[in-house]
């Protein structure tokens, strides 16, 4: 039981990280693909930021009567990891809002069918 | 100046130069600065290699040593793929004038600021020595690369790029998972150094799990078989300089940090062995030498077919590498320049004919070849290439592939390479018949040879493409050093 505790931090990552996954992957709202591709994002984060606790350890700012600190490194990391996504995020989102300007939708189910060139060719030799 | 302090300008220049490119106005301006900004690059590119091949140049960034600073590091294998990528851009450069200009009619600032990130993007990811520094300029590069696809004409570019941001994301994502599970085993994030902390660590499951991340991560990247869904669409529908410059480059650079992974962080004698990575790259290199040129072989938009091609040729690239010999590592990295040289000159070709005749469906192109010689005789000659006809590029890197499979007693794989270089024949025969066999439908428009701007750059590819069939020594050489860094000590990882 306590090992399964002790590990509360990588659980949450998992599942979040399946969670954002799945919604990537089942999902045909690009919106929706967004925010799980945010969630993937962030569970990698998390995953990231538990790397950096040392047990016992305190927050890492020098000042007296403090041996042991926590690894700050990884925060910084995570915190230009964060950039990365917020950009990716941006960049999404403005890709969706296009495409529901020349589309009309952004169900990505059967979107772009209309004009595919081979099955275009195939119905006009058809028609042939 | 010394070549270790001006070799991190490589990537500073153009980074630099995409902040001052973006406010720019107008046309000619932005793309003047753009080229400018890439031919330094490539110019410190190419003085770099001599002198990384001899011995690894480090570049410590602000004076702290490595591994607390992050350093640039760059030996015979990152500059040869630095120098590719750069020069590439150039030449791309050359031919984009013309036809960014019909294609992005408006202000063209922001458009070239964007390939410029891209460029400083994929240049970084090669020069430097910090696996998390890889990831930062792997998404740089390609958040730069989705608003670029982007930019295309046809409204399907948006859907090709919006498929591409989630596949590419998710691809990247993978490789920080990779790296965060490294770096929780070694507690570095420098490359040279997680490859001298890593055996002590060796077996845990951890560093299995981040093997496995990262190759999956970059397989995606790579556009590797099952991995390739975003490639097709992407290079169909970008604008036709955006096509040009990422054949040559993109996959190109996601590989060379695949085997960077493989070969130097986790040396070869660990990731081959505790997974079936020999035989697992072998497998989706032939699969996707086969159902690459199997697809491409029923292509009705000529882009997408050489999209579907790029998938066929980056499994030739695994395949050698899946060798894990020196001759083999050699002719992954030899495909993987004249790879960049045929796709290059093949592009350019179809761009120019879709420029001048506003159509890439193979039947609009019947009875072409009399009316544009030229630009139809260059995509043949560059055709010839990817064939792996004698004295073209593409036939050195297909004969030392055949080399180095025949090396480890595969004769199987010499018949395979055949094989599909016959289905090569096939989807480039298709375009030629269509050019010069057939009479041009009276509904079709006449149309007129390409103007010579288009042209020009076009033939200096093919005429690179039969320079680099017959003089090997430069690429040869380097590629050879290249793989010889890689399996050696390059970064400090063991030899296997």
């Amino acid at each position: 039981m306590s090992t399964v505790l002790s590990f509360f931090n990588y659980w949450v990552v998992v599942a979040l990280m399946m969670i954002g996954f799945y919604c990537v992957i089942a999902r045909g709202n690009m919106i929706k693909k967004i925010m799980g591709l945010n969630l993937f994002q962030t569970s990698v984060f998390i995953l990231f930021v538990t790397s950096g606790k040392v047990t016992g350890g305190s927050t890492p700012i020098l000042r007296e009567g403090v041996e042991v600190y926590s690894n700050p490194l990884p925060h910084v990391i995570v915190l230009t990891a964060i950039v990365v996504g917020v950009a990716i995020t941006s960049v999404g989102l403005a890709l969706a809002v296009r495409i529901q300007e020349a589309y009309g939708t952004i169900e990505d189910d059967h979107l772009g069918d209309d004009d595919d060139d081979e099955r275009l060719a195939w119905e006009a030799r058809q028609r042939r | 100046m010394n070549i270790v302090d001006l070799m991190p300008f490589s990537v500073l220049v153009p980074l630099i130069a995409s902040a001052i490119v973006a406010l720019l106005p107008g046309r000619t301006l932005p793309w003047a600065v753009t080229f400018l900004a890439a031919l330094i690059s490539a110019i410190i590119a190419a003085l770099t290699l001599p002198a990384a091949t001899e011995v690894t140049l480090s570049y410590p960034f602000g004076n702290w040593p490595p591994p607390i600073g992050i350093e640039y590091r760059v030996d015979a294998a990152n500059a040869f793929v630095a120098l590719l990528v750069s020069s590439m851009a150039s030449l791309a450069l050359l031919w984009a004038r013309t036809s960014v200009n019909r294609e992005v009619p408006r202000r063209q600032g922001p458009f070239y600021a964007l390939f410029l990130l891209a460029l400083a993007g994929l240049l970084g990811i090669t020069m430097t020595g910090d696996a998390f520094n890889v990831f930062v300029f792997l998404e740089i590069s390609s958040l730069a690369t989705y608003a670029l696809v982007a930019y295309g004409s046809d409204r399907r570019a948006l859907l090709a790029a919006f498929r591409y941001l989630i596949m590419g994301t998710i691809g990247a994502t993978f490789l920080l998972i990779g790296i965060a599970f490294l770096y929780m085993m070694t507690g570095t994030l420098n490359m040279a150094d997680m490859a001298e902390r890593l055996p002590e660590v060796r077996d845990t499951r951890a560093v299995r799990a981040a093997l496995a991340f990262i190759i999956v991560g970059l397989g995606l990247k790579l556009a590797l078989l099952p991995l390739h869904l975003w490639l097709p669409n992407a290079y169909a529908y970008a604008p036709n300089f955006v096509t040009v410059f990422l054949a040559g480059t993109a996959t190109k650079v996601a590989l060379y940090v695949m085997l960077r992974f493989i070969f130097t962080v986790f040396a070869p004698d660990y990731s081959f062995v505790v997974l079936p990575l020999a035989t697992v790259l072998m497998v989706l290199a032939v699969a996707g030498m086969f159902a690459g040129s199997w697809v491409a072989m029923f292509q009705v938009h000529l882009k997408r077919m050489l999209a579907y091609s790029s998938v066929a040729q980056v499994g030739y690239m695994v395949l050698g590498v899946s060798l894990v010999t020196t001759a083999g590592l050699t002719a992954a990295f030899l495909h993987l320049f004249n790879h960049a040289l045929i796709k290059t000159a093949l592009f350019m070709a179809i761009g120019t004919v879709m420029y001048q005749t506003n159509s890439i469906k193979i039947d609009d192109l019947r009875g072409l070849g009399r009316q544009m010689p030229w630009t139809m005789t260059a995509f043949a000659l560059a055709g010839l290439s990817i064939i792996g006809v004698p004295t073209t590029a593409g036939f050195i890197s297909k004969w030392y592939l055949i080399l180095a499979a025949i090396d480890v007693q595969a004769w199987w794989l010499v018949g395979l390479i055949v094989l599909t270089s016959m289905m090569a024949v096939v989807y480039i025969w298709r375009v030629v018949e269509a050019a010069w066999m057939t009479k041009r439908p009276a509904d079709l428009p006449t149309v007129r040879e390409a103007p010579l701007s288009l042209l020009l750059p076009t033939w200096l590819l093919v005429a690179l493409n039969f320079y680099f069939g017959l003089d090997t020594r430069l690429t040869v050489g380097a590629a050879s050093a290249a793989a010889d860094v890689m399996l050696g000590a390059g970064l400090g990882g063991a030899a296997p």
